[in-house]
C-alpha cells in the first residue's frame, strides 16, 4: 500500500519548462520546484545586476470577497485592510490568539469588496482555514484560488525595461506595492510591483494555461539584458541579503511580529477587535527578552540555521537563517539574540566577544543592522 | 555524472589517485553537483596526519556544509593553493584543477577499502 506521506509533489504550470532547462528540482512544501538551473550564485548575481525570472506558482492565493471583506480582514489579520486603497498591496501577518505568527502575507486590494491574500506555500491550508473561521457570520467569502493561479516574478533593475513592451500597463506609473489587472504577453493577469529580493520587480498572477506563454515571452524579451531563470536557492540568498524574514526561520507560531522587529505591521490603533489583539498589545508594551539581529561572519565558515550565537563564550542566541552572501562576499545570518547581549554587542567595545558556534568552533561575528543590502536609489 | 575509470572512490564521494606513494584526493562530480556552488574549503594542514575514514576538512557551499573524509592513512604533503581564492574550481573541474590535498601513503599497495569506478557508479545510481 502506498504510504500517504510519500505522495508525489505537485507540479506547477511551469515544471515541464524547468525540467527542459535541466533544473535541479526539489520538493518544497509539497510542490516540485526548481532549486537552481545551474549556478545559484550566478542566478543571485543576475537578479542584482540585471534580472531573474522566478516560478512562484506554489504560493497560495486566497480570494476574500463581499461587502464585509475589508472589515473581516481587519478582524482576521493584524493590519488595517479597510485603509488599503484599491490598486494597492500591503505586507501583513495573520496571528493566533496568543500573538504568534501563523503566516506572513501580502494582501492586494483589487476593488472595494475584492482582496487577494497571498500566503506561503507551506501555510496555505492553515491560512485558508483560519480566514474561513474568522469570516464566519460576516458577509464575506473565502475561496482558495491557488490551483487557478500561476505566479511568475521578474526581479532586478532591468525588470521594468524587459516587461514594458509586453504589457499594456504603464510601468512608470506603478508605485512599489501596487497591483492591478493588466495584460502581459497578450494574456489577462494581475500585475503587481512587489517582490522578495530587495530589487525592483514585478509579480504576475496569471491563468495556468497562459504561464508557459508569459514565461517564454519574458525570456525572449530579456535575452539582450541577460535575464536568466532563477530558482529557490537564489530566492533565499536574495531575501536574506534584503533582511526579509522567512516563515519557519525568523517567523513561526512561537514568535510575534514584534519579536521579529516587524511590530509596524500590527495596527493596534485600528477600531474593532482582531485576533491576537490583547496578547499583541501586552507584547507591544513589554521589554523584549530577545531581538532579531543581523550578523556578519568574520571568517569564511558560515553560520547556519540552528547554530548557537555566543556572547563572551556563552550561548545567548540562535541563528535563524545563514548563508554566504554572494553580493557582500562574506557569510551573513539572522539570529534571535538575548536583548542584553544584543545591546552590548552593538557597542564599540564588542570586538571579539560575539561569535557563532559553527560545528564546534567559535567563529567571530559582528552585529550588522538589517538589511545587509539595499538597492541603489 | 562523470566517474573517471582510472580513479578510486569512497562511499563519502571522494576520489583518490595514487602515484609513487602520493595519493591525490578530491571530491567527485556527483558530490560537487549535490553541494551547489562551493564557497570555501577547509583543508588538512600540510605535515599533519590523516586517517582513512576520518573527517579531515569541510566543503562549504551556498546551502550546506559537508565533511571531507580522508580516503587514506598518511601524512599530508601538499594542499591545493588555488582553492582558497577560487573555490569554484571544485565545481568546474573536480577531478583536475579542483584537487584538494595530497597524502604520502605506504608504497606498493592500493589503499584498502576503496571503490572502483564501476562500484562507485553503482553507488550513486542508488542515490538517484
Amino acid at each position: 500500500m502506498t504510504d500517504p506521506q510519500s505522495r508525489a509533489p505537485r507540479r506547477t504550470p511551469l515544471t515541464a519548462v524547468h525540467e527542459g532547462l535541466g533544473a535541479t528540482l526539489t520538493d518544497f512544501a509539497g510542490w516540485l520546484m526548481p532549486l537552481r538551473y545551474g549556478s545559484e550564485t550566478a542566478e543571485h548575481n543576475a537578479v542584482r545586476r540585471t534580472a531573474g525570472l522566478f516560478d512562484l506558482s506554489h504560493m497560495g492565493e486566497l480570494a476574500v470577497t463581499g461587502p464585509d471583506a475589508a472589515a473581516a480582514l481587519d478582524y482576521a489579520l493584524v493590519g488595517q485592510l479597510t485603509a488599503l486603497q484599491p490598486g494597492r498591496a500591503r505586507y501583513t501577518m495573520i496571528c493566533a490568539d496568543d500573538g504568534g505568527v501563523l503566516d506572513d502575507l501580502i494582501v492586494y486590494r483589487l476593488a472595494a469588496q475584492e482582496f487577494l491574500v497571498v500566503a506561503n506555500a507551506s501555510n496555505t491550508a492553515v491560512v485558508a482555514a483560519a480566514l474561513s473561521e474568522r469570516t464566519a457570520g460576516k458577509d464575506a467569502a473565502v475561496n482558495d484560488r491557488t490551483s487557478d493561479c500561476a505566479l511568475i516574478a521578474i526581479q532586478g533593475p532591468s525588470s521594468a525595461g524587459i516587461l514594458a513592451p509586453l504589457t499594456d500597463a504603464s510601468l512608470a506609473d506603478m508605485r512599489y506595492y501596487s497591483g492591478h489587472p493588466a495584460t502581459v504577453a497578450g494574456c489577462p493577469a494581475l500585475l503587481a510591483r512587489t517582490g522578495y529580493t530587495g530589487e525592483d520587480g514585478f509579480e504576475i498572477f496569471a491563468r495556468p494555461q497562459d504561464a508557459e506563454r508569459i514565461w517564454a515571452a519574458l525570456c525572449e524579451a530579456g535575452t539582450s539584458d541577460g535575464l536568466v531563470p532563477a530558482g529557490l536557492a537564489a530566492r533565499d540568498t536574495l531575501r536574506l541579503e534584503a533582511g526579509m524574514p522567512l516563515y519557519g526561520n525568523e517567523l513561526g507560531p512561537g514568535i510575534t511580529p514584534f519579536d521579529a522587529g516587524l511590530g509596524r505591521v500590527v495596527k493596534l490603533g485600528k477600531p474593532g477587535d482582531f485576533v491576537g489583539r490583547a496578547a499583541l498589545a501586552r507584547r507591544a508594551r513589554a521589554i523584549p527578552e530577545r531581538v532579531l539581529v543581523g550578523l556578519t561572519g568574520q571568517t569564511r565558515r558560515v553560520p547556519r540555521h540552528g547554530y548557537n550565537v555566543l556572547w563572551d563564550g556563552a550561548p545567548r542566541g540562535t541563528v535563524t537563517s545563514g548563508a554566504p552572501s554572494p553580493t557582500l562576499g562574506v557569510p551573513i545570518a539572522m539570529a534571535y539574540l538575548a536583548s542584553d547581549a544584543a545591546g552590548l554587542a552593538g557597542r564599540g567595545d564588542a570586538a571579539g566577544r560575539l561569535a557563532v558556534d559553527v560545528r564546534g568552533r567559535a567563529e567571530p561575528a559582528v552585529l550588522t543592522p538589517l538589511p545587509f543590502y539595499r538597492r541603489p536609489a | 555524472m562523470t566517474v573517471p575509470d582510472e580513479l578510486h572512490y569512497t562511499h563519502e564521494h571522494e576520489w583518490v589517485a595514487v602515484s609513487d606513494s602520493i595519493a591525490t584526493v578530491g571530491i567527485t562530480d556527483h558530490a560537487q553537483n549535490a553541494l551547489g556552488d562551493v564557497v570555501y574549503v577547509s583543508l588538512p594542514p600540510p605535515g599533519g596526519k590523516v586517517t582513512a575514514g576520518e573527517p579531515c576538512g569541510e566543503v562549504e557551499s551556498t546551502k550546506s556544509v559537508s565533511d571531507i573524509y580522508s580516503p587514506v592513512d598518511g601524512e599530508v604533503t601538499e594542499v591545493n593553493g588555488e582553492i582558497d581564492d577560487d573555490p569554484g574550481l571544485v565545481n568546474s573541474d573536480p577531478y583536475g584543477a579542483g584537487w584538494l590535498f595530497k597524502v604520502r601513503v605506504a608504497a606498493d599497495e592500493d589503499p584498502p577499502g576503496l571503490l572502483t569506478a564501476v562500484e562507485y557508479t553503482a553507488l550513486i545510481r542508488e542515490d538517484e
